[in-house]
């Protein structure tokens, strides 16, 4: 009784929002939720960057499909774009026309959604390799980790689906392809596609089919596992990166209210505002160009959209001919070992956080990031995945980097066959080095302190340059870290040791073998204590 | 006393404005006609190329640039092929865009700066159509008011897998490729379509009537005279540029506005 009474609001906001508190008692969550803390750095918005590219999108989207009609039906073009004019084509595409030439704003918007859709599975993306790098996946967040992949999917299925609506010349030749590699698939194939496009490519269904896909069914599971993704945000506390006074109890930051929630919403207009810039100044995806879909033309330089370009290359990069005659059945290997190899990478990047804390034994809960020099494993790893991942995205533009660079097309495809496997174990290498040199660099700073670049002549002649000890707050940043150490192969409590228990630890000592241990307090005193004789 | 004078001198000397905006009209008429009159020379070839004396001229021409590639009877020889029935056309299509006289060796015989004035080039034609009969130069009237959306199109079903749909061009086997079509005279890409040069086929008059050419040329010129709606056309080249753009402009300014809005905190 007595909160009621002492609750009791004046003014018209104070009055409603304390008529909702008595029916929904809101008001703890607010406050349990506006108390929560956010560390600010610029790569935590990255995932914020996608947040508001879907909203973008939602919002576009849902302009679009005021006036888009999901139909194959055939109709004559009557519409004001004169190239296109008494064309046949499908109502899709001639709606997709109407919306850029004869609606007040409807290029503007389609523009917008285009661009949109880029920028959130690119933000997705980059949100990803930071996770990734920082070791931001590791316990207790390895699920949401898992949950963000299912994003990741989902924005490219999204992005999928959207440019295959308007049912034009690019997106057919796309779908072609979808088909081909569905048809490559043994014994089931053929009737896979038959069922995806209601007969023979490319029938009259599918354009309806993903139409229902792309508004409603992949839209409703993206924004469920949006909302869960953001949960466990909430529930796990955001990491932090190390730093003076941030430890693994703790967040350092903003709370969301009013502070951080100010922020962020004046960071949505600014992603708006880059996005709308974009699609006022620069045509994306000129449909009116390609023309209706007809299954006889293709075009030169036929790509889709960048986050497909992957898949694209795989199968640009697989030598021809690779097909065998087997039961009665072609099995064409040149189109399912790309689908297998990108199945597999796919699977692996799902899988990662899983397998490295098996492969490390670590159960502890990580709060603070790591600086990705102090994991040369596991960034080696991530800088060969980025390279695969980036050959196979360049081999997608093989002709256009051919004709653009004045090289062959056959030099362009072999050079990229071998960097495709030669890269990854480069870049691996590489980057292992220059992380291990990085901290052999840190742990020389934390303990002799810097180079002030004054020479001092000692009494027998010697010359020496003085070094000036870091204080407390850089040394801290350079010497708090977790020092993971090759697991020991000890019997189990049955005393046998398994094969499984074997791989784990070679797979552990191949990514611990090489490491820098930070320096500990001892060391550095002992370091002091020396320096001064 | 001088200004007096001068005074008088300008309102006797100078004219009145009427006169300047006559004079104006009359320059350009003069330069309008000049250009019409210029235009169709290239196109039609007003030069009469059967003339006896325009072949002679054009005899000399070969035998001192083209000679020793075709041979001296434009027979071919182990350097260029030879050039009987070739006609007036692809002479005029090869010189014209200055791909001949060949320079160097490559997969594919570039376009240069062109090496002949227009009557040289006609003489050239004249030249070889002499030696037997080919397909020739169109005339005006072949390349003008074509249908733009049937252009369209025909342009998608028989150019596009080597242009690209936009004419941005693209890339074949062993470091040949089909141009971009931006900035090609009519005649050109008509005389093109006539006698396929290099690696591209020949679209002869059963594949696609003279109209239909008429309708491509159509079609091309209207794309290059409307650019795109949407803005910027990035090179035509569709999703690996929007691609590229997105990455480098677009999610590079978003880092950098991130950047920037933390840094302000701190
Ligand atoms: C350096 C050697 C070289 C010189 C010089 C040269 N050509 Fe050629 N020409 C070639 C080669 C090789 C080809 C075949 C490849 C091609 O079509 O570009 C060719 C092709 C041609 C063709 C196309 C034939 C066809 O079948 O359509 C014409 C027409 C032609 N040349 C005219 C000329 C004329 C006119 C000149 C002089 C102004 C000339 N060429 C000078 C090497 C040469
Ligand atoms: C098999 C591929 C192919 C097809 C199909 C094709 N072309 Fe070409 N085209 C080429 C190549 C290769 C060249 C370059 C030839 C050269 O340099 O001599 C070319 C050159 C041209 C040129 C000269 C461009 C310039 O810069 O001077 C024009 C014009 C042209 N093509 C128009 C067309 C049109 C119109 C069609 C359709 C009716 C067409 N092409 C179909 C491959 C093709």
């Amino acid at each position: 009784m007595s909160t009621v009474a002492t609750n009791q609001q004046t003014g018209f906001v104070g009055k409603a929002s304390n008529y909702l508190d008595e029916r929904t008692s809101i008001s703890g969550a607010v406050k349990e939720f506006g108390r929560k803390i956010f560390p600010d750095h610029w790569s935590f918005l990255l995932g914020e960057v996608a947040l508001y590219s879907f909203v973008i999108i939602l919002l576009s989207g849902s302009f679009l499909t005021f006036f888009f009609q999901a139909s194959m039906d055939v109709v004559t073009y009557t519409g004001s774009y004169v190239p296109l004019k008494g064309i046949e084509m499908s109502a899709a595409m001639s709606s997709t026309l109407d919306i850029s030439f004869d609606l007040r704003g409807g290029l503007l918007m389609r523009q917008i959604h285009h661009w949109a859709a880029l920028l959130f599975v690119a933000a997705i993306g980059l949100h990803m390799l930071r996770v990734f790098f920082t070791g931001a996946f590791r316990k207790p967040r390895e699920l949401n980790w898992s949950i963000g992949f299912v994003l990741f999917v989902l924005a490219m299925a999204e992005g999928f689906t959207g440019y295959s609506l308007p049912d034009d010349l690019l997106s057919g030749n796309g779908l072609r392809i979808i088909d081909g590699m569905v048809n490559a698939v043994p014994v089931v194939g053929t009737w896979i596609t038959f069922l995806l496009f209601g007969g023979e490519f490319p029938g009259s269904d599918i354009v309806g089919r993903l139409y229902t896909l792309h508004i409603l069914l992949l839209p409703a599971i993206l924004l469920i596992f949006i909302v869960l993704h953001l949960m466990f945000v909430i529930i796990h506390k955001h990491t932090q990166y190390p730093g003076p006074g941030k430890t693994e109890n703790n967040v350092v930051g903003f709370p969301i209210l009013p502070v951080y929630a100010a922020k962020a919403g004046g960071f949505f207009f600014i992603v708006f505002g880059v996005v709308a810039l974009m699609a006022s100044l620069v045509t994306i995806n000129p449909i009116w160009v390609y023309g209706p879909y007809d299954p006889s033309p293709v075009s030169a330089g036929t790509q889709p959209d960048w986050y497909i370009g992957f898949a694209d290359g795989a199968l640009r990069l697989i030598p021809p001919h690779l097909e065998t005659v087997w039961l009665g059945y072609v099995w064409s290997w040149n189109i399912l070992i790309p689908i297998l190899i990108l199945l597999v990478f796919l699977a692996a990047v799902f899988a990662y956080p899983f397998i490295e804390a098996w492969v490390t034994g670590d159960k502890r809960e990580h709060h603070l990031l790591d600086r990705p020099r102090n994991a040369p494993a596991r960034t080696a790893i991530g800088a060969a995945g980025v390279t695969f991942y980036a050959v196979l995205w360049a081999a997608a533009s093989s002709d256009i980097i051919a004709t653009h660079f004045k090289v062959t097309m056959e030099g362009v495809i072999n050079t990229l066959q071998i960097l495709l496997i030669l890269g990854p174990i480069i870049a691996f290498a590489v980057t292992k080095r220059v992380c291990l040199a990085l901290q052999k660099k840190d742990r020389t700073m934390a303990l002799h302190g810097f180079e002030t670049g004054r020479i001092v002549r000692m009494p027998g002649g010697e010359y020496i340059e003085v070094h000036q000890q870091l204080d407390e707050y850089d040394r801290w940043k350079l010497v708090s870290f977790n020092d993971n150490a090759p697991l020991m192969l000890r019997p189990n409590p049955k005393g046998k040791i398994t094969g499984g228990m074997r791989a784990r630890a070679r797979l552990s000592r191949w990514f611990f073998e090489d490491r820098i241990a930070p320096v500990t307090p001892t060391e550095h005193a002992l370091e002091l204590e020396q320096s001064h004789h | 006393m001088r200004n007096k004078t001068s005074r008088s001198a300008r309102r006797s000397g100078r004219r009145g404005p009427l006169a300047s905006i006559v004079l104006i009209a009359l320059g350009l008429a003069a330069t309008g006609g000049a250009y019409v009159a210029f235009s169709s020379v290239s196109a039609t070839a007003s030069i009469d190329l059967s003339s006896p004396a325009v072949i002679d001229e054009g005899s000399k021409l070969f035998a001192a640039n083209c000679a020793t590639c075709h041979g001296m009877q434009a027979q071919g020889t182990a350097n260029g092929p030879s050039l009987i029935g070739v006609g007036s056309a692809a002479v005029d299509f090869q010189v014209g865009t200055g791909r001949m006289p060949m320079q160097a060796q490559g997969p594919q015989a570039l376009k240069k700066p062109v090496q002949f004035t227009a009557e040289q080039t006609s003489a050239l034609a004249a030249y070889v159509s002499s030696l037997a009969p080919g397909p020739s130069i169109p005339t005006q009237t072949q390349l003008e008011n074509g249908n733009v959306s049937n252009g369209g199109e025909l342009f998608r079903i028989n150019c596009a897998m080597c242009h690209n749909v936009a004419g941005a061009g693209g890339a074949l086997t062993e470091g040949k490729f089909a141009p971009v079509l931006k900035g090609v005279a009519a005649v050109h890409v008509y005389e093109a379509m006539l006698t396929g040069p290099q690696n591209m086929p020949v679209f002869n008059d059963l594949n696609l009537t003279p109209d239909e050419k008429k309708d491509i040329i159509a079609y091309l010129a209207y794309n290059e005279a409307n650019p795109s709606p949407g803005g910027l056309e990035l090179g035509s080249l569709g999703p690996v540029s929007e691609g590229l753009f997105l990455w480098i402009f677009g999610l590079g300014s978003i880092v950098a506005l991130t950047v920037w809005i933390t840094a302000k905190s701190n």
